[in-house]
């Protein structure tokens, strides 16, 4: 009987399987897999059993929104790469190329320009619903920190990127970015001329730009990204409320407030992939410069160490920082400030003394404070934008006052501030 | 503060940006047909518009007839500019086209660059993205404000590039014109010897020529603009089913 069913191989249904075998449900191409890849174990401890506050309002958008335009300008980068000239002869003309004969090559470079910009325009967002809802606080401080590396190394790679094309003000832009370095004492000089490579911006910088743009700076914000979003899942994320939800959790050990990423959140950040596209796409189809925000007016010349563009600065998304740095006539202080400007955002988690975090439960003070910050921001960025001259310096100097007191009288008015109660539970309404 | 109530509102601001995108196309239209004063000069506007093919295609010939001698376009193919430009081969190559020049080479202008030098002091910009770098009207008030000035070598100046290189070339299609100035203030020109065209003429040349850079600055722009109503209704479908979707799935969230 045994030797006739080995001969077979047939087992009887219901027949206990031999000592040592495998189920068939266990076998199979996913089975092999996940027992060499923690495939199904990612998708359940990150997705389907990741659970985030259910109250999540429009604000939460923005961090996927960024990873997504992140991987947007990886693909779009890569096949400009494949194009582009890093040298000063070519780099003008090679973009004009993309532009003009490379199938396609208009609707990438528009869609990574626009990404660039709308890089920032989603981060500051993101970074605003941080400020609002105390996203920074205990015990997320790290996670704050490492977004502002990711922040600090988007700089990085949205400055060298805009040298790349070589236009009037890629020259001239870099010219006054790369100065700032002047102003370190002792080193500057020899460091300025490290870091171009040639005694001007000259074609050994554009060079060493398009090879820190294209590898060096995107491995590290790819890490520090990784990194971010482990601290995340640490921590859990905040919510509109400011509460914890692991503080109430149900029979089953999850959080009754919070529901699973994947499905909830994932369809929900599908919709907003939606809108923020057709957003994009109006501007890549219909303004993709801008009038001269994304795309500068003086960029269509090519660089020219001999004539200056009319007024120079930088791109909008550096222009509150380069209106602080204009804002004092002595360069070096200015330097010094544009760099306390950066380090009072990453310090920013030890500054707020507020016993609550979110800003629906604080006080009159801290909105106040909030919204006098915005107005500040924005106005630097418009400033910076401006001649510095007359009213603009005045107002680029009170504005930076205000800045700075957003930061640094923290610690004051966040402990006297008036706070209202906090309720045990998130509020949600559903819908 | 009721929480998502933002999103609700989402599909009505969809709607708004669609309508964004007709809107910048309407702008572009609208025509001026006074003729403003000169002392505006600044002000003066090319109406820009790259959808006038016949605009495009006459300007497309002028450039031929009255800049080629000196300026390029270097980024653009006389193969390109015919295809867009609607413009029968057979008539690029007679009327177009530079003998020696092919059909399928850039826009180069067979003035040599040491010469022009030598003779300008300068050689003249290539114009390829001139439109994108300076604007319209700007370009449209440098055509339009040349005036005789014995002092320049030239013998012509201009009041939106004040101490141009480039000679009045257009002086024999305008005329001849002074500066009269009330004090240190430009206040008009003076016609001192006719063109072979009127000043209507002289403006439908110069809005031609504008509007034919500004196609060379930008060719693909037309066809950005037809493709991307598309593309926007295309993700105004898929956004509208992806917030069904979202509707459907957070119906158990309580």
């Amino acid at each position: 009987m045994a030797t006739t069913e080995r001969s077979t191989g047939l087992r009887a249904p219901g027949e206990p399987l031999p000592p040592g075998a495998t189920p068939v449900s266990k076998r199979g191409f996913w089975a092999w897999l996940n027992k060499r890849l923690p495939i199904s174990e990612f998708v359940s401890t990150q997705l389907t059993g990741y659970y985030a506050p259910k109250n999540f309002n429009i604000w939460y958008f923005f961090g996927s929104l960024a990873l997504l335009v992140l991987v947007i300008q990886l693909v779009t980068g890569i096949f400009l790469a494949m194009f582009y000239k890093p040298s000063a002869a070519h780099a003008f003309d090679s973009v004009q190329y993309i532009m003009r004969e490379v199938d396609w090559g208009w609707l990438i470079r528009y869609i990574h320009s626009t990404g660039a910009s709308a890089f920032f325009i989603v981060i500051y967002l993101h970074m605003f619903r941080g400020l609002m809802y105390g996203s920074y606080r205990e015990p997320r401080e790290l996670l704050w920190v490492i977004g502002m590396l990711v922040y600090l190394a988007l700089m990085a790679e949205a400055f060298m990127g805009y040298v790349l094309p070589w236009g009037n003000m890629s020259f001239w832009g870099a010219q006054v970015i790369v100065n700032i370095f002047g102003t370190v004492p002792a080193i500057g000089p020899g460091l300025v001329q490290w870091i171009r490579g040639d005694y001007g911006i000259a074609d050994a910088t554009l060079n060493r730009f398009f090879a820190l743009h294209v590898a060096a700076v995107p491995i590290i914000l790819l890490l520090l990204v990784m990194l971010h979003l482990i601290a995340l899942r640490q921590t859990g994320s905040n919510n509109p409320d400011g509460i914890e939800i692991k503080e109430h959790k149900g029979a089953n050990g999850k959080p009754l407030d919070g529901i699973p990423f994947h499905p909830y959140y994932t369809v929900k950040d599908i919709f907003g992939v939606g809108v923020f596209f057709i957003i994009f796409a109006l501007i890549v189809f219909y303004i993709p410069t801008v009038h001269g925000l994304f795309l500068e007016q003086p960029n269509w010349e090519p660089a020219n160490p001999l004539s200056t563009p009319a007024e120079i600065h930088p791109v909008w998304y550096f222009t509150p920082y380069y209106a602080i740095l204009r804002a004092v006539p002595n360069k070096g202080i200015g330097a010094l400030l544009l760099l306390l400007a950066l380090v009072s955002l990453i310090v920013l988690p030890w500054l707020d003394r507020s016993p609550v975090k979110s800003i629906r439960y604080k006080g009159w003070i801290s909105r106040l404070m909030l919204a006098v910050f915005v107005i500040s921001f924005i106005g630097l960025g418009y400033l910076g934008l401006q001649p510095a001259e007359g009213i603009y310096v005045i107002l680029a100097r009170i504005f930076a006052v205000c800045y700075f007191a957003f930061f640094w009288l923290m610690p004051f008015y966040s402990r006297i501030d008036r706070v209202k109660p906090v309720p045990e539970r998130v509020v949600y309404h559903a819908h | 503060m009721p929480i998502n109530a933002p999103l609700r509102k989402l599909p009505a601001l969809l709607l708004a940006a669609a309508l964004v995108s007709g809107a910048v196309g309407a702008t572009r239209a609208l025509a001026a047909d006074e003729a403003p004063a000169d002392s505006d000069w600044q002000s003066w506007t090319a109406n820009a518009n790259v959808t006038d093919m016949a605009s495009l295609q006459r300007g497309a010939r002028d450039f031929t007839a009255y800049c080629l001698g000196c300026h390029s376009l270097k980024y653009e193919r006389w193969s390109r500019l015919a295809q867009d430009l609607k413009i029968p081969k057979a008539l690029l190559v007679k009327d177009l086209i530079p003998p020696g020049e092919t059909p399928t080479g850039y826009i180069i202008s067979p003035m040599i660059e040491s010469d022009a030098e030598k003779w300008f002091g300068k050689a003249p910009p290539d114009l390829s993205l001139m439109a994108r770098a300076r604007g319209t009207d700007y370009l449209y008030q440098y055509l339009k404000t040349f005036y005789v000035d014995s002092s320049r070598a030239t013998g012509a100046n201009n009041l939106a590039f004040p101490q141009t290189a480039m000679p009045d070339i257009v002086a024999s299609l305008e005329g001849l014109k002074t500066a009269v100035y009330k004090g240190q203030v430009f206040d008009h020109f003076k016609q001192i010897a006719p063109g072979s065209m009127t000043p209507q003429q002289f403006d439908q040349f110069a809005h031609d020529l504008v509007n034919f850079l500004d196609y060379v600055g930008d060719p693909e722009r037309a066809m950005r603009h037809a493709m991307g109503v598309w593309v926007v209704l295309f993700l105004l479908v898929f956004t509208w089913l992806a917030w069904l979707l979202k509707r459907e799935f957070w119906k158990d969230v309580k």
